[in-house]
């Protein structure tokens, strides 16, 4: 009775002071990383004790930061004592920070459940390295979301990246994991310097660099453009938007699985999130250009990543351009609810953000529970190529199902989670005639266009890449030694699954939380729901949507049909061999290949993409066909700035001549320079 | 009066589960004559039914459950979309569950149901015909969203009750943006259909078929209720259509008995009469290789786009 | 008001349908159905001519109407069917590069030319003034279509759509031109046609084709 009561107590205080309860939880993950240094070699330790912990820690922050939406809170802002001599460290929990908090929780529980399943000994760093990384990976995203100043902000910013770095780089011995993680974080420092130069433009000359202060700040246009182009630029780097994406299909698929899952879900999230943070929140004023910029970037990411996703053959590889396009989609929302917010009409620009944000959870579980199935089919079959698998659900029963839930989110079906926001999005889009600028109330709607085309893309792309994976027959024969993934990574999956399910039927809740921060950032949120069955975001007579409807509909006859051919008809099936048109020879190896599904993408989108086709002649005595495709955009923009690069550094590096005297006198000589020009 | 609506809304579902194969019979009838066969029967579609339901199930060796729900769930999604879309009354609980935006999504589901069950056998046809189904279905979606987009601009809704009301309530003007969404409809209907310049129904022409490669593996009860769902899906989408260009009739509040069965008649004129004009389109035209089906779906965006801007341009007086 | 009314309806639907004509001529392979789609648009270009003429009792634009009539339904459809006949063209398709990528274009023009009408159309007071935007989009399209192709007919068909494109505009901007001016448009028209016919037979005479890419080898090295 006694310690109920203090858990009550306990409880209590944690209700009231939620800021303190979640930077406790995020120096919790600190504490956790510290613990796994302890006995760094030990893989029970580490996945059975320390990752659960980890897991637990997500679900109170999700807890938490849930609480704080739905109980409308006021900010709360709280000094630490550490810090720069005359800039502590400034933290501050809103509506905004707790959406992404909350997002963090959610798909941070799911992921580090399935990691304590996950990580085995042997496989590249050792396992409380990993721990120690991933931890603190985690704990610096929470605290990205909370820094109130700039100073904090960079300094989580950069311990994210690079904690995030060495979790790509784990299995270091192999040169593309280092090339892809160079690149990486090459990517992730350009884009922090064009989001420091963006905060040295928003201090606005009083070189104040608190958010507080920035938020006072009075800036010209000229300036609030160039603020926002930098943190376009920066953010966009970090989000993987087109045309800084190069990254991403290189990192995503060299990290474990549950590092890429985290990463796609929730870390190029915190890009989303700092891209709202200055543009609606820091910056006091806002042109409807910005929107127009971020739209088209938006819009072209998706599609671009839409394609690219078609015609991948690494099933990893996929699953990454498939995040440059929800990222775009997320961005398309953006810009259009700047555009909206710009041109006075905040509630549709409410409308818009809410369907950035919750796409922006969405895309978190979705791609999260596709992450770590790939995770589970590598580690059953040690097969990443698309050409390899396939039959998986026969072998996996339990990841398909879970995979399956993910597909079908992913691409944006009803009643799962990515319609709904999907669904916001397009109704957004249909109230840009209204826009009070020729051409562009013209244009805009094409958007929408674009938009469908992207989504259908999206769903043809998961039919592939499901179809392929765990559907048909088995491509190799070693894949029926494929097996069953264990609880703790079943346990993980069912977790996000059951959020892409939750919100796909409910969205009510989510559009609440979403309607906390549309509030706080452009003053309006989208209507309530007319009933608990349904959605209508603008009016009940205009559009309404029910997933409940939906779901219960289907099940129902779905039930009714079945019974009824049960009870009228008959429930005989005979086995035979597959039909196919009556054709004898058949074996696996001709079933589409994930070649052959981009093949009319290829046709119909050739512009996009660099192809080299070597086709057999007829006299060839192994007659082989082979495609080789590149991103155009990567060619011609990174191929000539590193090969300048490259030439600029053979240009110097006589410099290093590996006599020790010489680089003496370079420092002898530099110091000398210094003090004549100091003195 | 809630009650009631639950009743029509019931009625409403079972007529057109009930009405579905007739209007396939129907198209397959008038095609016959146009092109001066003997017809079969308007009760073919039935009795293929009712034959299918009663031959035993061949499945696969190795087909997963996945496979053996897929016709279930899809039959399912069907019988959703024919409760959502008006056909003779507007006041119907289930229709608030989407509107035709969310329509497009539910005709996706089945599509993506039918295409992951076709490649769950493994065969070269299968996989085929889901990989041809999926690049029609991202082909046809933005035209048809742009034809739901300039329904929204003239209708001010996306609701298609609300649709079938602002119609009662306004008197209708011909607007060229409306014969531009009806084209590009039209043109959308035939490609999701699995319809003449795209696809061939009744073709089972190893390479060029769509639809018929993806139910290749299935037999019996299975199949029966796919062509019962593809049957609806035509169905529905005439609905759509007719409740988009055409509602005149349909009972709008009163849903007393007399004006239901006025409903029903008018339904029944326009089902045969749109039926026709379907033949008479797929008669005249020849089917299209499977990379022309880009440029129809193009020209089907491109009526939809014109109806927006036009709409936009001189749109200023419509209503005035 | 009523009859006005009726007649501002049917205009708009006559200026979409001249819309619609500018791309099918944008995307058709076939010569002869260039040709007969020339003809339906200079056909709508009487019909809408003729309402405005009845609508505002302008007795010079029933004049322009059946100008139009004689001309670009009956005469200039003649001698071109009469030309591509003579020269043996019936089966000389177009072989276009990505149709969907130059109707995108194609849209792009049109959103071009509405936004630039529209303060044009606020201006006007004709009751054509909506259609502005329809006839400069006319115009970009024909333009575009003379772009995009290779063969001698249909780049001259392309440019008497772009002169039906500026005949539209005058009448929706400023009840048609004055009489001198279109007489003496259509009589240049008939010339072009002419002396473009002579040139057909030259040209094919010199490479045996009416490829225009053929006249690429005329420069000097």
């Amino acid at each position: 009775m006694h310690s109920y009561s203090w858990v009550q107590s306990a409880l209590a205080t944690a209700a009231a002071n939620r800021l303190a309860t979640v930077s406790l939880l995020a120096a919790f993950w600190l504490l956790l990383a510290a613990a796994g240094m302890m006995r760094p070699h030990n893989i029970r330790y580490v996945a059975r004790i320390l990752f659960p912990l980890g897991a637990l820690g997500a679900l109170a922050m999700f807890c938490a930061a849930g609480s704080f939406l739905l109980s409308g809170s006021a900010p709360e802002t709280m000094t630490l004592a550490v810090g720069l001599p005359d800039l502590p460290f400034h933290l501050r929990l809103d509506a905004l920070s707790a959406f992404f908090l909350l997002v963090l929780g959610m798909a941070g529980a799911g992921i580090s459940t399935f990691a304590a399943g996950y990580f085995r000994s042997g496989e590249g760093t050792a396992p409380g390295l990993l721990g120690l990384h991933y931890h603190v990976f985690l704990a610096s995203m929470a605290v990205v979301m909370l820094a109130d100043d700039a100073y904090l902000f960079m300094v989580a910013w950069e311990a994210m990246a690079l904690s995030s770095y060495f979790l790509v780089t784990s299995q270091h011995r192999i040169a593309e994991i280092r090339q892809a993680g160079f690149l990486y974080l090459l990517m992730a420092h350009m884009g922090a310097v064009c989001i420091l130069l963006s905060f040295g433009i928003m201090q606005g000359g009083g070189w104040e660099f608190t958010f507080a202060a920035m938020r006072g700040a009075a800036l010209t246009p000229l300036r609030a453009t160039m603020a926002f182009a930098l943190a376009l630029a920066g953010f966009g780097a970090k989000a993987g938007v087109v045309p800084a994406h190069v990254w991403l299909p290189e990192a995503h698929p060299a990290a474990p699985s549950p590092v890429s899952a985290m990463m796609s879900g929730l870390m190029l999230k915190t890009a989303i999130y700092g891209l709202l943070r200055v543009t609606f929140d820091l910056l006091h004023v806002r042109f409807w250009q910005w929107g127009l910029a971020a739209l088209a970037l938006g819009l072209f990411s998706g599609l671009f990543g839409a394609i690219f996703a078609t015609v991948q053959t690494d099933m990893k590889r996929l699953l990454a351009y498939s995040s440059i396009e929800n990222i775009g989609l997320i961005l398309t929302a953006v810009g259009l609810a700047v555009l909206f917010a710009a041109s006075h009409l905040p509630l549709f620009a409410a409308l818009a953000l809410a369907a950035a944000l919750i796409h922006v959870l969405n895309h978190s579980l979705f791609k999260s529970i596709l992450f770590l199935t790939t995770g589970s089919v590598l580690h059953a079959t040690r097969q990443r190529s698309l050409g390899k698998l396939g039959g998986l659900i026969r072998y996996m029963p339990w990841v398909a199902l879970f995979a399956l839930v993910g597909t079908l989110a992913i691409a944006g079906l009803p009643p799962l989670n990515g319609f709904v926001s999907e669904w916001l999005l397009l109704q957004a889009f249909l109230f840009t005639p209204q826009l009070p600028h020729t051409f562009v109330n013209m244009l805009v709607p094409l958007g929408a266009a674009v938009l469908a085309l992207t989504v259908a893309l999206a769903a043809y792309v998961m039919v592939k890449f499901y179809g392929i994976v765990f559907l048909g027959r088995p491509r190799e024969a070693s894949l029926d030694q494929a097996h069953h993934s264990n609880w703790l990574e079943r346990a993980g999956l069912a977790w996000l699954a059951a959020g892409c399910i939750a919100i796909g039927v409910q969205p009510q809740l989510a559009l609440r939380a979403a309607g906390a921060v549309t509030g706080m950032l452009v003053g309006q949120t989208v209507a309530g729901s007319p009933s608990v069955w349904r959605i209508a975001p603008i009016a009940p007579e205009q559009a309404s949507y029910s997933g409940w409807i939906f779901l219960s509909m289907i099940l129902c006859v779905v039930a009714i049909t079945f019974l009824a051919v049960r009870l009228l008809v008959h429930g005989r099936v005979r086995r035979a061999p597959p039909w196919d048109c009556g054709y004898r020879w058949q074996d696996a190896r001709m079933q589409d290949t994930a070649e052959g599904f981009g093949q009319p993408i290829r046709l119909l989108f050739g512009a996009f993409f660099w192809m080299q086709v070597h086709l057999p002649s007829p006299a060839d005595e192994q007659p082989r066909y082979r495609v080789h495709i590149e991103d155009r955009i990567r060619r011609a923009l990174y191929r000539p700035v590193s090969a300048m690069v490259q030439r600029a550094a053979d240009a110097v590096s006589f410099l290093q001549s590996g006599r020790l005297a010489l680089y003496l006198l370079f420092s002898f000589l530099t110091l000398l320079v210094l003090l004549v020009f100091a003195l | 009066m809630k009650g009631i609506a639950f009743v029509w809304q019931l009625v409403e579902v079972a007529l057109a589960i009930a009405l579905a194969p007739l209007l396939t019979g129907w198209i397959a009838q008038c095609r016959s004559w146009l092109q001066n066969r003997s017809a079969p029967p308007l009760t073919q579609p039935y009795r293929m039914l009712r034959k299918l339901f009663h031959k035993e199930a061949v499945v696969a060796d190795h087909a997963s459950p996945l496979f053996r729900a897929a016709p279930y769930v899809l039959f399912g999604a069907m019988v959703l979309a024919a409760a959502i879309v008006p056909t003779i009354v507007t006041d119907l609980p289930f229709a608030r569950a989407a509107d035709a935006i969310a329509l497009i999504g539910l005709f996706a589901t089945a599509r993506v149901c039918q295409a992951l069950a076709a490649m769950d056998i493994g065969t070269a046809f299968g996989s085929m015909g889901a990989r041809r189904e999926m690049m029609i279905g991202f082909l046809a979606e933005p035209a048809i969203l742009m034809v739901f987009f300039n329904a929204f601009l003239l209708f001010g809704t996306t609701a298609l009750p609300g649709v079938v009301d602002h119609y009662a309530s306004h008197p209708s003007v011909i607007d060229p943006s409306v014969i531009f969404a009806a084209i590009g409809f039209v043109m959308v209907l035939l490609a999701e259909n699995a319809r003449i310049p795209i696809d061939n129904p009744a073709t089972h022409l190893e390479l060029t078929m769509i639809h018929e490669a993806m139910v290749l593996e299935y037999s019996g009860r299975h199949l029966a209720l796919i062509e019962w769902a593809s049957s609806l899906k035509l169905f529905n989408y005439t609905c759509i259509g007719i409740a988009l260009f055409l509602p005149w009739g349909i009972a709008i509040h009163g849903t007393s008995f007399g004006y239901v069965l006025f409903a029903l008649a008018a339904l029944i004129a326009k089902l045969a009469v749109c039926g026709a004009a379907l033949a008479l389109i797929e008669s005249l035209s020849a089917k299209l290789r499977l990379f022309r089906a880009p440029e129809f779906l193009a020209l089907a965006f491109l009526f939809a786009v014109l109806g927006l801007l036009v709409h936009l341009l001189m749109g200023a007086n419509t209503s005035a | 008001m009523l009859k006005s009314h009726f007649v501002i309806e049917l205009l708009k639907l006559l200026a979409a349908g001249m819309l619609l004509i500018s791309f099918a001529m944008l995307s058709t392979r076939r010569i002869q159905r260039l040709i007969t789609l020339y003809m339906w648009q200079g056909a709508i270009l009487f019909l809408s001519t003729a309402l405005v003429a009845y609508d505002a009792g302008l007795t010079e634009l029933y004049f322009s109407a059946a100008l139009t009539l004689l001309l670009k339904v009956i005469a200039l459809p003649f001698i071109l069917n009469w030309l591509v006949r003579r020269l043996g063209a019936q089966r000389e398709n177009e072989r276009l590069a990505h149709i969907p990528a130059t109707m995108l274009a194609g849209l792009l023009l049109v959103i071009l030319a509405f936004g630039l009408a529209q303060p044009i159309s606020v201006l006007a007071a004709t009751i054509m003034r909506h259609t502005i935007g329809i006839a400069l989009a006319v115009i970009l399209l024909s333009f575009l279509t003379m772009i995009m192709r290779r063969k001698a007919i249909a780049q001259v068909i392309g440019f008497l759509a772009m002169e039906n494109g500026l005949f539209f505009a005058a009448a929706s901007a400023t009840y048609g031109m004055p009489m001198v001016i279109e007489l003496g448009i259509a009589l240049d028209l008939l010339v072009a046609v002419f002396i473009l016919g002579i040139f057909f037979f030259q040209i094919r005479e010199q490479f045996d084709s009416l490829d225009l890419h053929h006249l690429e080898s005329l420069k000097e090295e």
